[in-house]
């Protein structure tokens, strides 16, 4: 028995925040205030995400953490470890087995189902902070859909650089309404917001939760002339070959060789173990063996 | 001709201070309407009132629209306000930075309003802005630079641009040549004058420099302590004063 309550937060908040995730649901992009609590990490490490995932989890559940794509990072393996000290789950680095995944800055390669809840750590909840610093006035722009400052943005990014040089935290329009941050994913998971998973956002430090109901439409912002491009490294992953997967480029020594590789380590691993090797790869066998 | 804006009876008060009080005036499609007065006449509080930006205590604001005709812009909804403020109105604030966003280039603070309206062409845009920064004299290869690498005469003009690319027809200025040499003021004086005439645009501009409103208005209203001690054509009411301020006023001009 272990002397936490389950998941470290009371019943009490627990319930609070489960009341923020259900608004958030019934009003797709807006950010609902919560009174967020203070968490054993500092801010920037996933308290909003260890909060709401933290009000979301049974005791049945089976847990997956994932870091930049990355199971095996400092955030992943900290906070993975926080669930299973605290709430004594199950976890799993293979995202099929998984009923709630935590996520910074990546959405799995693997398709997700309806019956799978997909949890955000957000660091900057309102998409028009940079261009707005006042909260009262981004919230009135919001309440009264006035958007116009956030192709402002875009406009600057292809005066300055010819395209929308904007490749991560691209802002997004949910169901013809609210303009949101998807938390700085980059723009290649886009697309993959349109699916059949609950997405819940927290973000600790600014106390907001916003969510996305499973199939809400969400479409990412662009110009006529300039449409929204979801690119990646144009090469294939070094490890497993795959094409189609977003790539973490990894400099390899001082003399400039590089590669490409699979940033969902999950989805590299399980296409090695299936037989595909990449230009730089060994087969699978020899690894684990 | 209806009127594009009535004013009737429009009062401010700051606790038991008087902003403005007992103001009423029409004014008509094309005309410009200043209103002069010392610091503290409450001319600002009167055209923040007008414009919107403060709720007046009594009084109602009447403002042809385009859509239904007059209506009331004290007691309509706030996003209808709002939508008039950046499409049928304009505000060209005294400080050029209170009107721009400083860390966005030219070409941007001039599309702002633009794409605020639902423009989504990034090359319409560009070239609106273009256009613009042409007809306020500004060179087209600083489309991309910000407003704080600008002059303050330019600064100036930006703002103007940034107002006037949505085709407004009533444009709220507040003291527009403030802080500018007299050069540049001559020159941002002839640049304005221009545009007033050519979009035939009504403009009611608020103001402590006499020479100012000779040149641009139409008619004029001199306002002291809250109250407008005199109004008429700015011909007649700068060449021949009838109220004991405003003879004040207009002989206190320095003759060079």
């Amino acid at each position: 028995m272990s002397d936490y309550n389950f998941a470290y937060l009371d019943e009490q908040t627990k319930r609070m925040i489960r009341r923020a995730i259900l608004k958030g649901l019934a009003v797709p992009g807006y950010q609902v205030p919560f009174a967020s609590r203070e968490m054993p990490m500092p801010y920037g490490w996933g308290t909003g995400g260890v909060q709401v995932s933290a009000a979301v989890l049974c005791p049945e559940d089976t847990m997956k953490v994932i870091d930049q794509g990355a199971d095996d990072t400092t955030n992943a393996v900290s906070i993975r470890k926080f669930f299973e000290k605290t709430a004594e789950v199950a976890t799993t680095e293979t995202t099929k087995e998984a009923d709630v995944i935590q996520t910074r800055h990546r959405i799995p390669e693997q398709d997700l189902r309806e019956d799978q809840i997909l949890v955000y750590q957000v660091p900057i909840p309102e998409p028009l902070r940079f261009l707005e610093p006042s909260e009262v006035e981004t919230r009135k722009m919001h309440a009264l859909e006035e958007y116009g400052l956030m192709h402002v943005k875009l406009y600057e990014d292809i005066a300055r650089n010819g395209a929308i040089a904007t490749s991560y935290a691209y802002p997004v329009k949910v169901e013809g309404r609210y303009v949101m941050d998807p938390s700085p994913i980059p723009k290649f998971d886009n697309p993959k917001l349109e699916m059949a998973a609950v997405q819940l956002f927290g973000a600790g430090r600014e106390q907001r939760i916003y969510a996305l109901p499973p199939y809400t439409q969400v479409v990412s912002l662009d110009f006529e002339d300039h449409p929204f491009d979801p690119s990646k490294a144009d090469h294939p992953c070094g490890l497993c070959g795959s094409e189609d997967s977003y790539l973490d480029e990894v400099i390899m020594d001082d003399s400039g060789s590089r590669m490409f590789v699979c940033s969902d380590t999950d989805y590299c691993q399980s296409r090695r173990a299936a037989g595909h090797v990449g230009h730089q790869g060994v087969p699978f066998e020899e690894v684990s063996a | 001709m209806t009127p594009l804006l009535q004013v009737r009876d429009i009062a401010k008060f700051y606790g038991g201070r008087v902003g403005c009080t007992n103001v009423s005036f029409d004014l008509y499609p094309g005309e410009v309407l200043g209103i002069v007065g010392e610091s503290g006449s409450g001319k600002s509080t009167l055209l923040n009132c007008l414009a919107g930006h403060l709720a007046p205590d009594q009084g109602e604001v009447l403002f042809d629209t385009r859509a239904d005709g007059q209506r009331d812009t004290v007691t309509m909804s706030e996003p209808e306000r709002r939508m008039l403020g950046r499409t049928d109105w304009a505000f060209v604030h005294q400080h050029a930075r209170d009107g721009l966003r400083m860390g966005v280039s030219a070409g941007g603070n001039v599309g702002e309003r633009l794409m605020a309206v639902g423009a989504r062409n990034y090359g319409n845009i560009r070239t609106q802005a273009l256009d613009w920064l042409e007809r306020v004299e500004i060179a087209g290869d600083r489309i991309d630079d910000r407003p704080s690498a600008f002059s303050g005469g330019m600064q100036q003009r930006l703002q103007i641009a940034r107002n006037l690319v949505t085709g407004p027809r009533l444009v709220f200025m507040d003291e527009p040549t403030g802080g500018l040499d007299v050069s540049v003021q001559a020159r941002l004086l002839d640049l304005l004058r221009g545009l007033v005439r050519d979009m035939g645009l009504s403009a009611i501009i608020v103001t402590h420099d006499l020479a100012v409103v000779r040149l641009l208005a139409d008619r004029l209203m001199v306002m002291k302590s809250g109250h407008v001690v005199e109004q008429g054509l700015t011909d007649q009411v700068l060449d021949d004063p009838q109220h004991g301020y405003t003879q004040l006023l207009v002989s206190s001009v320095l003759q060079v």
